[in-house]
């Protein structure tokens, strides 16, 4: 709530109150200040769910800095150097080992990539449960869906960069589906790669995407959702709106000021995520093989093809999704329609606010029908995640068909089975469990 | 935040421990960005120090090499040309040596060099960079005036410069030709971009 | 809510499900034993750099073993080279294409390459094994196959330490036809360090980024009770 309400600041007589009432004459400092931290007020009962979003934006910077010094020593080159070696795939190895502290700055880029993904999903997923998405705050959750789609462009086009062998072959057969669009597919394809075949054209452009076209969608689309969220004001855990209840000043008698309690209360989450995250930098980088995958330590071979490919694990429950829709309509590929199913079951995200028909917000205070519902739609979302990391089989291809089911009758069935719920009543007050 | 103006002395201490504490740690995430800005190995390699054999190098004639991307000069004076030196002390502007960054410790003497007769230097003009062109015949032979007595002439600016690489007064260039540290290694060889303390 | 959390830990452990069908001999050595990383840089020197290329590593990263410069230059250094270049190969790449059919692969990441998901560490247990089941065959050019990595363009350039196996057709098995210069576990020790070099040179800094890594977390842990008296002191307001 910046602008108009907030009094501009007069000064003390100090010196840095004379600089700030210059300033507040010029911009909306004071105001930004207190309408977004100092008097924006949040609930009082914000659990663990709610370190996600600071986290998230926490990631994001991350990801920026790294990336800006990355940038600096990175070659998106596909031509063999002198060695026989790709010079992008040789520049990675260079900054791991010619570059000082350059293996610092790139294993937090790689870390933070797939940091970025959990952060995300366990965002979305407060966000689900506790009715988030809901009136007032459906703009919010669409920003929230826009930030997800750029997300997961800006890690498809990123993952190209290194040139091993799964980056070149992840991005062959994701190019390639595209060429499945009837009428225009194949030529889409030839304009994505900027070639025939994923080459240097295709590098050097998803090295723009990568390093600036996206980020600034991203930034731009990140500044939009906190906007959206302080215009509304913030949910809670029992859904409950605090607005309902204000005390003589105007100030919602359940909410506290951002700042100081919840800049306090994430700089501790923040501290508990770094934790996690060097352990996992300094101990694990590869993750398991999960964060950097082994496949992706041999440089981009055209001529061959690796026994498994499979894309990163943030994609994977949608990829079950592709090769789980084996049947051609209409005369059409089922090639085609595994990409509409794809793309299908991440923008079905957007429609939540409109299919959720349950009196209730928070899952606290639905009954068993949501609470199973919830429960599957998660375990559906493991089973495809990992069956997306395992090579095609039939008893894998039937699950993931199951799941898949069962993934869209969660959202398309919502209008009724969100209605056919017990509900409990909702508390005046909020509850701090 | 309540109304309170102030904060108290057991919140003003805690903020302060743990703005320190990150204090620290902000630092300490810094260092390994900033040091990605120093020089790499690859830098460094290609900046190594370049060993040249000057076996064949005969009395009167110069050799090229590059070192950190720069030619390096090595010439084999004769006593002639060592003879011009003493001659033009007063028609050079700096002709002890006196700018301490022009040469090492060990080149700042008469003829700028370790060994008498051999001059190593880069042969970048201390005006704007370019590389001099070499004109070592007396006289007007090679386009220069009848009082030449040889050295070399930067074509860019009209510079010149001596056979011990000293800049001749009243020119763009404001300094000796740069002496790059070496050291003489087992003969014939010369390590150029290091000299005895080491890199 | 919880659940979902600890279900996310079990994803690596499931993923184990795509195992290899062949069986790996564990790799018997450990990247923090650097007599044995020295000897292993010896003999990748000695066999395999003639053909194969470290390219991106230096030759002065060497001395981070415990070698001095002069030892590198001495005894691990033969074209002429800087200690600051390269460990590249003199062939170029597109002429071995030529003459062996495929380019010798660089080395310098295979143990990092020859991982599985799910278990990283495996590429080492890979090379040791490759390394160990050489054997005649003579339907192959070059008279030799491997259990590891069947049909391999690459010879058996350590038949002379280990001697030359054959493949018992009846037990599936490989014999020792004819010893050679080591004996089976001299030649097993050979190949760890050999292996154990190539881990190493796989990641150089991999035990620093341990090291400091403990030293973060330790940070982190002491600015963790700071933070969190701060948030707990100010969060004695709200009720």
């Amino acid at each position: 709530m910046a602008g108009g309400i907030y009094e501009k600041y007069k000064s003390d007589g100090s010196l840095a109150g004379n600089v700030l009432e210059w300033v507040d004459a010029r911009f909306p400092a004071t105001s930004m200040w207190k309408g977004h931290l100092s008097e924006y007020y949040a609930p009082k009962n914000f659990n663990f769910w709610y370190f996600f979003g600071s986290l998230a934006l926490l990631v994001l910077v991350i990801q920026i800095v790294t990336g800006i010094f990355l940038v600096m020593h990175y070659k998106p080159d596909a031509a063999l150097n002198a060695a026989g070696v790709p010079v992008a795939f040789a520049s990675v190895e260079y900054i791991m080992r010619d570059v000082p502290g350059g293996w610092i700055i790139r294993y937090m880029h790689s870390t933070g990539a797939s940091a970025f993904f959990i952060v995300v999903y366990l965002h979305m997923f407060r966000g689900l449960i506790y009715g988030s998405y809901r009136k007032p705050r459906e703009l919010t959750w669409l920003f929230g869906v826009g930030i997800f789609l750029v997300l997961m462009g800006e890690a498809f086009f990123g993952y190209l960069l290194p040139w091993g062998q799964m980056s070149y072959w992840g991005a062959q057969v994701i190019v390639n589906l595209f060429g499945a669009i009837p009428v225009i597919g194949n030529d889409l394809s030839i304009i994505i790669r900027g070639d025939f075949i994923v080459g240097d054209a295709t590098l050097n452009r998803f090295f723009s995407f990568h390093v600036i076209a996206f980020p600034l969608v991203l930034i731009g689309l990140v500044a939009a959702h906190i906007l959206a969220l302080h215009e509304t004001g913030s949910n809670n855990p029992d859904g409950i709106d605090i607005k309902e209840k204000k005390d003589e000043h105007g100030i919602p008698l359940d909410g506290i000021p951002f700042h100081p309690y919840y800049t306090v209360k994430d700089i501790v989450g923040v501290v508990v995520f770094l934790m996690v995250f060097s352990a996992v930098m300094f101990f694990a980088p590869e993750g398991g093989g999960y964060f950097l995958e082994t496949p992706n330590f041999y440089p981009a071979d055209p001529l061959k093809t690796p026994p498994h490919i499979a894309p990163v694990w943030y994609f994977t429950p949608y990829y079950s999704i592709l090769r789980a829709m084996v049947w051609n309509f209409f005369g059409l590929d089922a090639k085609f329609w595994g990409v509409v199913a794809m793309g299908a079951s991440v923008v079905v995200f957007a429609f939540l606010p409109w299919l959720d028909r349950s009196p209730v917000r928070s899952i606290r205070y639905r009954g068993p029908i949501t609470k199973a519902m919830v429960t599957l739609f998660v375990i559906c979302f493991f089973i495809l995640g990992y069956l997306g990391t395992l090579s095609p089989s039939p008893m894998g291809e039937l699950v993931s068909q199951i799941c898949m089911v069962f993934y869209f009758a969660f959202f398309l069935g919502m209008p009724w089975w969100s209605r056919m719920d017990k509900f409990k009543p909702v508390p005046e007050r909020v509850t701090m469990k | 935040m309540s109304n309170q103006g102030k904060v108290d002395c057991g919140r003003r201490r805690l903020i302060v421990a743990t703005a320190a504490v990150g204090g620290v740690g902000a630092v300490g995430a810094l260092v390994p960005f900033v040091s990605s800005l120093l020089p790499s190995e690859r830098a460094k390699a290609a900046g190594a120090p370049v060993e040249v054999d000057i076996g064949k190098l005969a009395e009167g004639q110069m050799m090229t090499v590059e070192w950190r991307g720069k030619p390096v000069w090595i010439i084999n004076r004769t006593k002639d040309m060592l003879a011009t030196l003493p001659k033009l002390d007063d028609k050079v502007a700096d002709p002890k040596s006196e700018v301490a960054s022009q040469q090492p410790a060990y080149a700042a003497n008469p003829t700028r060099s370790v060994k008498e007769n051999l001059l190593v230097v880069i042969g970048i003009c201390t005006h704007l960079g370019c590389s001099p062109s070499s004109k070592f015949k007396a006289g007007a032979e090679e386009g220069m005036t009848a009082d030449w007595l040889g050295g070399f002439l930067c074509p860019c600016h009209g510079s010149t410069f001596d056979f011990a690489g000293r800049v001749f007064k009243a020119k763009p260039a404001p300094t000796n030709l740069e002496i790059p540290p070496h050291v003489y290694l087992t003969d014939p060889r010369i390590l150029i971009g290091e000299d005895k303390k080491g890199a | 809510m919880k659940k979902f959390l600890i279900a996310l830990l079990f994803a690596p452990v499931m993923a184990f499900a795509a195992g290899a069908a062949l069986h790996l001999d564990k790799w018997p050595g450990s990247v923090s034993d650097k007599a044995a990383l020295q000897n292993g840089a010896k003999l990748f020197v000695n066999y395999c750099l003639s053909c194969h290329s470290a390219s991106y590593m230096r030759y002065k990263n060497l001395m981070d073993l415990g070698l001095t410069e002069a030892q590198v230059k001495d005894n691990l250094m033969f074209a002429g080279e800087k200690i600051g270049d390269l460990m590249t190969v003199a062939a170029r790449y597109d002429e071995q294409k030529k003459w062996f059919g495929a380019t010798p692969p660089d080395l310098t990441i295979v143990a990092r390459a020859r991982g599985d998901a799910g278990a990283p560490k495996a590429g080492a247990d890979w090379l040791y094994t490759y390394l160990r089941t050489f054997y005649r065959d003579d339907a192959r050019p070059t008279g030799w196959n491997n259990v590891a990595f069947a049909a391999v363009g690459m010879p058996h350039v350590l038949w002379e330490l280990q001697g030359t196996q054959v493949m018992n057709h009846e037990t599936h098995k490989l014999e020792l036809a004819v010893p050679g210069k080591m004996s089976p576990a001299e030649y097993d020790k050979a190949v760890s360090d050999l292996v154990g070099f190539m881990v190493w040179m796989g990641e150089p800094q991999q035990e620093y980024r341990q090291t400091l890594g403990i030293f973060v977390l330790l940070f982190l842990a002491v600015l963790f009770v700071v933070a969190y008296a701060l948030k707990k002191e100010y969060w004695k307001d709200i009720h």
